[in-house]
């Protein structure tokens, strides 16, 4: 019986992982770029969440859309004033760049919202459900069931309509895409909006969990969701979903089960071995060279 | 007198670069000149320029992307505290005592750099970068939960438990304590100490780059399979380099450590290792004396952005993105292109 609820808490931790890096996967698709602000994005998010509760009154479900404009609009203004100006140059460029960002973003934080953590109250209240004697909180069950929709909508978003196709044209060939009529800058913008709004619902839910909210949060969640983006294969939606939540099944088993000190390094060193067996991650596309 | 070739007025330069900022630092240090947060800051200048130089070696001239070379330095800041509190009965030389520690704290990096490079250099690219980070935070999960002690019988070692665990005699002391780190660190560590390590570094670096091996690693950076296809062992070279840099960040390890009281795990997180990939990026990827000049400036304008009190840390994250869009735009690549095209001839 424990075991399926720490696999639950698996699948709900591996669920805000798999949102986050979702948005790290839509970004590196489509921007070759690894956005090392993503993370910080989250704690932005979670921070406008707990403002619009705590100082407005808010109703939660409000506070998170809010949270999502702010950070889809973060996400366009960061992109346009730090990124577009480095589209031609090396990616390590970039990548420093994006190091910049992100500590812009904390320090930032620091200065407006100072250091001392706050406590977050969760979104859909603390209660918790019970079914076949497993107590599951409300919090698991929004987690669950906002992924799976998220991964609905980005699916169909993706496979169907006219602007999901164009970021995946961009995402194959910008050059021929930018032929065929996309506005490829509007595109990478819109990319860098749905995965900034993502990762303030992540956020969102991150601090539901676990309540506590300082201008550091987002890093380590930024980390491992970012480790679970490449885990699935970067560049690949389903991937970063199936990544994220094989992460978060996995940091919860090696805590319940091995060494909670230790989970950490359990859930990097399978990371480190499913590469050595798949080094493009699992369901990443491996590209040969050509000679 | 034979005329010397590029490189080596380069490395000359290098060496002299260093040299000039050792003598400055010491003059204006002897005519009480530097403020003492500046003083204090001298030692660990010297670990983050080796720290740059060997990083360099991977990322610029072996051109692999690592992110966790925070790693290996915090391998060798542990080894080198325990090899100096176990070697204080037997050397009682401070100096070479040092010496001791950072071979032995450069062995264990380079252990750890063997055993993460035999795997690690057969990825590509980003994929790379995420198993080096993978590494770094699974050392410092590791050494979080490492508990070393010594008493009259010798080294204990425990890990996951407690500081009590090691069962020391009354007369043992604990070394490294978990989560808490290693404290009551003798300091060994001087700026001559550091400005020898930098030495020793450059030697080794801008040799191995001019050598037969370092231009074969250059090749494989370069164009991977036609380094094959003319008979240069890839992994044999990725490995050199890979694994002098691990040495390297290991001594530097020992350096940073044994010149503070109390050293903690997460003192070398992932942070650390952006850092000293930003020191690396900006200096330059494959210049040497670029990463000396940035680890150092890099290091000491949070100090000297002090006036902006609170700001500092925000105006140092302006600043480097500031520096990457000046210098990579494209815009001003082309606005300035022409005088740069021009000297590109001229050589």
């Amino acid at each position: 019986m424990t075991f399926i609820l720490y696999l639950i808490n698996g699948v709900s931790l591996g669920g805000i992982y798999a949102i986050i890096a979702l948005g790290y996967t839509m970004v590196y698709g489509i921007a070759k770029m690894l956005n090392f602000a993503h993370g910080d994005i989250i704690m932005v998010g979670a921070y406008v969440c707990f403002f619009a509760a705590a100082s407005f009154g808010i109703p939660p479900v409000i506070g998170v859309l809010l949270a999502a404009c702010v950070c889809a609009a973060l996400g366009v203004i960061i992109e346009a004033f730090a990124y577009k100006p480095l589209r031609q140059a090396a990616s390590l460029a970039v990548l420093i760049t994006a190091i910049g960002v992100s500590y812009l973003l904390q320090n930032a934080a620091l200065l407006l919202w100072k250091s001392n953590p706050r406590v977050f109250t969760s979104i859909v209240g603390t209660g918790a459900v019970r079914i076949w004697g497993l107590s599951i909180t409300y919090v698991t069950i929004t987690t669950i069931l906002a992924c799976i929709a998220i991964m609905i909508c980005l699916t169909v978003f993706t496979g169907k309509t006219k602007m999901g196709k164009a970021m995946r044209a961009c995402a194959e060939d910008k050059n021929a895409a930018s032929l065929m009529g996309i506005n490829v800058n509007v595109t990478i913008s819109l990319t860098f909006a749905i995965g900034s709004a993502l990762a303030a619902v992540a956020g969102a839910l991150l601090c539901s969990a676990y309540p506590t909210l300082s201008p550091t949060t987002g890093s380590m969640p930024g980390i491992k969701a970012f480790t679970a983006a490449v885990f699935g294969g970067i560049g690949s939606v389903p991937g970063a979903m199936l990544g994220g939540v094989l992460l978060g099944i996995i940091e919860i088993f090696a805590k319940a089960y091995i060494s909670t000190q230790l989970s950490d390094a359990i859930v990097f060193a399978v990371l480190i071995v499913v590469l050595l067996v798949k080094p493009a991650g699992l369901l990443g596309r491996q590209v040969h060279e050509k000679v | 007198m034979k005329r010397l070739s590029r490189t080596a007025k380069t490395d000359i330069f290098t060496y002299s670069l260093v040299t000039v900022g050792f003598i400055a630092a010491q003059l204006t240090q002897g005519a009480g000149l530097m403020s003492s947060s500046l003083k204090g800051q001298l030692v660990p200048i010297c670990a983050y320029i080796v720290m740059a130089v060997s990083l360099n070696l991977t990322v610029g001239i072996l051109g692999e992307l690592s992110l966790g070379h925070a790693g290996f330095m915090s391998i060798g800041a542990f080894a080198g505290a325990v090899a100096a509190a176990v070697l204080e009965p037997i050397i009682p030389v401070p100096e070479i005592r040092l010496a001791a520690a950072m071979i032995i704290g450069a062995v264990f990096a380079g252990i750890a750099g063997i055993l993460i490079g035999v795997p690690v250099l057969r990825l590509k690219g980003d994929y790379l970068a995420i198993v080096t980070l993978a590494f770094g935070e699974i050392v410092l999960n590791l050494i979080n939960c490492l508990y070393v002690g010594v008493d009259s019988k010798g080294l204990r070692i425990s890990m996951l438990t407690s500081a009590e665990a090691l069962r020391l005699n009354p007369d043992g002391r604990v070394i490294i304590n978990g989560p808490v780190g290693a404290s009551g660190i003798t300091k060994l560590s001087s700026f001559t100490a550091g400005f020898l390590l930098i030495l020793i570094t450059l030697f080794i670096v801008q040799n191995l780059v001019n050598s037969r091996a370092g231009r074969a690693i250059l090749a494989v950076r370069d164009n991977r399979i036609s380094a094959e296809s003319v008979g240069i062992s890839v992994t044999k070279h990725k490995m050199i380099a890979f694994v002098i840099s691990a040495v390297l960040a290991g001594a530097a390890g020992v350096l940073f450590a044994l010149n503070i009281n109390t050293i903690v795990p997460t003192k070398f997180n992932f942070n650390t290792s952006i850092l000293v990939l930003v020191f690396v990026v900006l200096g330059g990827l494959g210049n040497i004396w670029g990463s000396i000049i940035a680890a150092a400036v890099l290091t000491v304008l949070p100090e000297a952005l002090r006036g902006f009190n609170n700001y500092r840390m925000l105006a140092y994250a302006i600043v480097l993105i500031l520096v990457m869009l000046l210098t990579n735009s494209a815009f001003i690549k082309s606005t300035l292109g022409r005088p740069r095209l021009k000297r590109g001839a001229k050589t």
